[in-house]
């Protein structure tokens, strides 16, 4: 007895989608833990480029404030870092970041912070940042498309946004996405 | 009540809420704006003073706030979401219509800062097109699968006669061993 090839094809079909949805599940899970895929993260590709408008007052005693004409004349790349006292995942960040102010200069954004609470915070184990710029009710931070803190975005001069991670930094992604883009600049 | 029609009636329930889950889900909006039969949307506007004094102003608000993807928790529209950056651009949404500001001026504003992923429902594009095509792509599939189906299951043509003869002869035969 055989089967006719039409019915063994028709019967083939859904052990190949499962197979390709198999496939595609693996993928997206092994990218996941690889770091190339992370379903949370915003899309950034859409991000305007140019600097936003803003300005910020400093934190005395700790940094200058800075705006965007600042940012933008520095002549070097600069990362710049949203952080608050009262986020846990950014006191986890700031060892990496007193790492990587000595590549690259950081300045920070407090985002929703006392003044007092930020200073003690970035003051308490040495600060990695060169200015500090209060912004007390978070609308500079819509104004850079910033979701939650920490997060970092590589400024390079003239003002253009290349990289922005919605994340809490490591040396791993500094050196393997921050300072090849650094590198290029100069 | 007999034991029968009580057995007819046990599995209406579940039917039921099946047809109701999908009518709601299927309902334009149903997932995010709540059930169709709720007569109002939850929304999660903190205060009073979040709202703008003008209720045609505030209603434009809302309209623009539950199109606009809350993105922390990702799922809910800033007018659902009580995450503190959702209140932050409920605030900024009501800024731009007080300003007077169009629907579409206030979208760009937000898609300029947060990308494409702020819009709850994606726009018409090459990489959308098989997102909002597939609902007529799986129509029209179903129907050529239902229209093939049913061509097959058509009645044979009724027997020519040599075929009824032969026939006769077997089941004449099939008569003769049997008895």
């Amino acid at each position: 007895m055989t089967i006719p090839s039409r019915r063994r094809l028709l019967m083939a079909l859904p052990v190949a989608g499962a197979g390709a949805l198999g496939l595609g599940c693996w993928k997206i899970l092994s990218s996941m833990e690889e770091g190339g895929f992370d379903p949370r993260a915003i899309r950034t590709e859409a991000m305007r480029h140019p600097l936003p408008d803003f300005s910020l007052g400093g934190l005395p005693g700790a940094g200058e404030g800075f705006d965007t004409r600042t940012l933008s004349r520095t002549g070097e790349p600069v990362l710049v870092n949203f952080f608050a006292s009262w986020c846990i995942p950014c006191v986890a960040e700031m060892d990496a970041l007193r790492k990587i102010a000595r590549f690259l200069p950081i300045w920070g954004i407090a985002y929703k912070d006392r003044p007092e609470d930020a200073r003690r915070f970035v003051l308490r184990d040495g600060s990695p940042y060169r200015r500090i710029g209060l912004d007390p009710d978070g609308m500079t931070a819509i104004e850079w498309g910033v979701t939650g803190v920490p997060e970092s975005f590589l400024v390079l001069p003239g003002g253009h946004i290349a990289w922005h991670a919605s994340a809490a930094l490591d040396a791993r992604q500094f050196e393997e996405k921050v300072l090849p883009l650094t590198r290029e600049a100069k | 009540m007999t034991g029968a029609s009580l057995r007819q009636r046990r599995p209406a329930l579940p039917r039921l809420l099946v047809l109701l889950a999908l009518i709601s889900f299927l309902w334009p909006g149903g997932t995010r704006t709540g059930f169709p039969w709720s007569a109002a949307p939850a929304f999660a506007v903190d205060a009073p003073s979040e709202m703008l004094p003008d209720p045609a102003q505030e209603k434009r608000a809302e309209a623009i706030g539950a199109r606009l993807r809350c993105l922390v928790c990702q799922n809910e529209s800033i007018e659902d979401s009580s995450a503190g950056l959702a209140r932050d651009l409920r605030h900024v949404v009501r800024i731009h219509v007080a300003r007077g500001e169009s629907d579409a001026q206030i979208m760009r504003w937000m898609t300029q800062r947060y990308g494409e992923f702020i819009r709850l429902s994606p726009r018409f594009s090459i990489a959308t097109f098989l997102l909002w095509a597939m609902p007529a792509l799986a129509l029209i599939a179903g129907l050529g699968l239902a229209a093939t189906m049913l061509r097959r299951a058509r009645p044979a043509p009724p027997l020519d006669p040599q075929e009824q003869a032969r026939l006769a002869d077997i089941l004449k035969e099939e008569g003769e061993h049997r008895s």
